[in-house]
């Protein structure tokens, strides 16, 4: 509570014009801070002049507690990073311990985790617009539409790896199960019935003039500075930065399809609502394209050791684009079974970094909104 | 004109309110527990241990190598060892375990100790109704609450426990041609050893006697290093 | 698309480019071949400047900022000395006497950066440059030199490492406990981190229960 500490000693030096200054503890029990996040925000009239982001109230210690465990025990506890998100998380450890020992993978593992990763990219999407209309104002609606279309992809998740959100399905070399033909049929068909729902969606708010009231002009992030901090993800491309992980790495199989990286103009908080959803649209493209050409042959690496890897003395850094942004792991091997260190570098946490410069000068209600648009899970943030 | 975009949206949501009725993939929802979806065959919860048979004590199929309780990631596994052995479907005396306990308040459900088990001894189960009103003792499962039997695993997941049954039957039946040969090749050895030495003849007795004792056999499946 | 230049290269630029900075090469075994620079805390803001603004390098992406805790470690190594033993008849004869030293490499924490450039897109497989910066030891001198100036995106990581391995970034704009609360004392992500025993949680009544039933953490 260092914002009321500080008020005190200006009351008690007798300074002047504190009638205007109005410090705020947004959070950490707050419905529109998406979890136990705190704001610290100081407002002149309705006009934020401060604003500390406080977190932590969720940490743990992810990274000590994978400092302890084996490399493959470390897995199950990635998807609890963002928990909307575990197939994305999976495959960014797996692809760092892929680097750090060397190991190939399958081509069918390949395309499946592309499958997985593209649908849980879509959730994540759906999710959010239903979030962050709802922290609009626009009660349920659009959040319950998004819902049911995401329930039907975790559906396909739990019948693929045994759970709806915490799938533990990546392993290094490959995958846990393989994907049967049924499934890959279902997911045909989903991917078909999708963009009925994109357009639908699109519809109910697109034109909406409150939308664009709330949202235009609103919490613009500058490229210049998206890029020096370090912002990731849809929030970086709709400041208009070209800057996509599946096309800059060409990491799993990303380069055999064909789809194009959406890019904003104004960088504000409606044109990081409708990056999500033309990556939707894009992640749809992909998908059709993945169904259509999987191979056939192994799922995992055969020579690989789950159990007890000890990869050489030396370092990795391995990223994916997640659904949030960049999202990597470095690790750091001494020769044994147990990671020597081990890194997450966690998008929503380092997107944070200029949700101050974004809300000063607007109004306490917009700073939900701008919140709303980086798309943060406390999961992630604290770790 | 102002409020067009509006209006266009309340459109829809006229449209998905009266396509709730007629179409199934605009209401997703059930009412539980009144009804109930039919959940996948991979759905798993916590874990159980399987027996084979009708008597959870002797066909429980734990060999107490304390693999999953090694490599379980939060640490909610804890077996003692049996001082004694019994024998296993091939016939193998085996440990077993003398307590088995899951803390399942503490368990994540990530499945790593059924992946790295040998054995074929610990699955997933896929209840998910477990509250219960003892918040501590409650939640910690000892052996009779993890044994379930092979018939209800099957039941749960018929897939995998086809698999798993076929390849447990091949293992068992390759146990048994390997015992028979080597009682085969030792009794051909004793006969051999009578024949060739007069003195022989007392040995023949005791090689006939070891070839009819079970033969200890290395179990078929050596443990995965997966 | 264009091929970033390989560490030893990068080390001939930057040295070239910053007079006075030295920079050691840190090889890594492992397959990723992710070869890092070990700069000196003098010249790391300028090198960093240098790395960002240079019209071929255009490092503007510092993605992924670290601790890292070295323990100190003990060597014993047998080596042959010659010696000069006295002899039975008085004169010092030359003898060669094995003798065990032991040396001590006193532990250190290491602020570990990773940098891609979002203008250049260089091909993956030189990316990321990888720099370091190490603290004279674990102890009371665990000063480095904030790059926060230079990337804005440091600033959280850099207050990460700060609050949980205690490595203080001179020039850092912020530099406040950010994970563990402002009243919290020891650095939990270091190796030698011991938990306080007065744990709350082990009042708790299923403290002792999972006590019995699951084994001790590792």
């Amino acid at each position: 509570m260092t914002g009321v500490a500080e008020l005190e000693r200006r009351v008690e030096a007798g300074e002047d014009g504190l009638g205007d200054i109005l410090e705020v503890s947004m959070g950490p029990h707050h419905p529109s801070t998406h979890g136990v996040f705190r704001m610290d925000v100081r407002l002149e009239g309705e006009k934020v002049v401060r604003l500390k982001p406080v977190f932590g109230y969720l940490h743990r210690n992810h990274e000590k507690i994978a400092e302890h465990g084996a490399y493959l025990a470390a897995i199950p506890y990635t998807d609890r990073l963002d928990y909307l998100n575990s197939m994305t998380n999976n495959w960014g450890y797996v692809l760092a311990v892929e680097k750090l020992a060397g190991i190939p993978v399958p081509e069918r593992a390949e395309y499946i985790r592309v499958i997985v990763a593209e649908l849980s990219r879509f959730q994540n999407h759906a999710g959010l617009v239903g979030f962050l209309l709802q922290d609009m104002g626009a009660s349920g609606t659009p959040l319950m539409y998004a819902f049911r279309e995401r329930e039907k992809i975790l559906d396909l998740f739990e019948s693929l790896s045994g759970a709806r959100m915490m799938c533990n399905y990546m392993r290094f070399g490959g995958l846990r199960v393989d994907c049967t033909p049924a499934w890959l049929e279902e997911v045909r068909q989903l991917v078909s019935g999708l963009p009925k729902f994109v357009d639908e969606f699109e519809a109910l708010l697109r034109g909406n003039e409150i939308l664009m009231a709330r949202t235009q002009g609103v919490g613009v992030l500058p490229r210049e500075l998206a890029i020096n901090a370090g912002v990731t993800g849809p929030m970086l491309r709709a400041s208009g930065v070209n800057y996509d992980i599946r096309k800059v790495d060409h990491y799993g199989v990303y380069d055999r399809f064909d789809f194009r990286v959406p890019l904003g103009d104004h960088g504000d908080v409606y044109d990081r609502y409708m990056m999500r959803i033309l990556e939707m649209r894009e992640s749809l493209k992909i998908l059709q394209q993945a169904v259509r050409d999987i191979p056939g042959g192994p799922i995992i690496d055969p020579k690989t050791r789950l159990r007890g890897l000890r990869p050489k003395a030396g370092e990795a850094y391995g990223r994916i684009e997640a659904p949030k942004g960049e999202l990597g792991f470095f690790l750091i091997s001494d020769g044994s079974t147990i990671p020597c260190r081990y890194r997450v570098r966690p998008p929503s946490m380092i997107n944070l970094t200029i949700l101050e410069d974004m809300c000063l000068g607007h109004n306490i209600a917009d700073v939900v909104v701008i919140l709303g648009s980086v798309d943060i899970v406390l999961g992630e943030v604290d770790r | 004109m102002f409020g067009e975009g509006i209006i266009q949206g309340l459109v829809e949501t006229a449209r998905n309110f009266f396509g709730s009725y007629v179409d199934k993939d605009r209401l997703v929802t059930v009412q539980y527990p009144e009804e109930r979806h039919q959940l996948p065959e991979a759905t798993r919860q916590f874990p159980f241990l399987l027996y084979d048979g009708a008597d959870p004590e002797a066909g429980l199929r734990c060999v107490s190598c304390q693999i999953c309780e090694k490599e379980c990631p939060p640490q909610c596994i804890h077996i003692e060892k049996s001082k004694d052995k019994k024998p296993d479907f091939v016939g193998k005396l085996q440990f077993y375990p003398a307590v088995f306990n899951i803390d399942v308040s503490t368990c994540m459900s990530c499945q790593i100790c059924v992946e790295v088990c040998p054995f074929d001894a610990i699955r997933m189960d896929n209840q998910f109704e477990l509250s219960t009103s003892n918040r501590f003792a409650g939640l910690l499962y000892t052996k009779p609450e993890l044994a379930k039997s092979n018939e209800y695993y099957r039941k749960i997941h018929p897939t995998e426990a086809a698999e798993c049954d076929e390849r447990r039957a091949k293992e068992a039946e390759e146990a048994k041609a390997k015992a028979a040969a080597a009682a085969a090749a030792s009794a051909a050895k004793a006969a051999q050893a009578a024949a060739t030495s007069p003195a022989g003849a007392a040995n023949g007795a005791s090689g006939n006697g070891t070839a009819s004792t079970p033969v200890e056999q290395p179990a078929g499946k050596k443990p995965v290093t997966q | 698309m264009t091929a970033l230049p390989t560490a030893e290269d990068l080390k001939a630029q930057i040295e070239a480019g910053v007079p006075g900075a030295q920079v050691t090469v840190i090889p890594n075994a492992s397959p990723s071949a992710q070869h890092s620079l070990l700069l000196d805390h003098e010249h790391a803001p300028a090198v960093a400047l240098f790395l960002r603004d240079h019209p071929d390098l255009r490092l503007d992406l510092c993605t992924l900022v670290t601790g890292v805790d070295w323990l100190d470690t003990e060597t014993t190594e047998k080596i042959k000395v010659k010696k000069v033993v006295p002899g039975p008849v008085g004169a010092g004869i030359e003898q060669e006497v094995e003798e065990t030293r032991k040396t001590k490499i006193p532990g250190y924490l290491e602020a570990v950066y990773h940098l891609f450039s979002m203008e250049k897109k260089h091909d993956p497989p030189a990316m990321p440059v990888v720099l370091r910066l190490r603290t004279a030891n674990r102890i009371d001198q665990t000063h480095v030199p904030s790059l926060t100036p230079v990337w804005r995106s440091c600033e959280f990581q850099e207050r990460e490492a700060f609050d949980l391995y205690g490595i203080v970034f001179d020039g850092h704009p912020d530099l406040r406990r950010i994970l563990m609360w402002d009243g919290f004392e020891d650095y939990p992500m270091r190796k030698d981190y011991v938990p306080p025993a007065d744990d709350s949680l082990a009042s708790l009544p299923f403290a002792s229960l999972q006590r019995a039933s699951t084994k001790e953490a590792r």
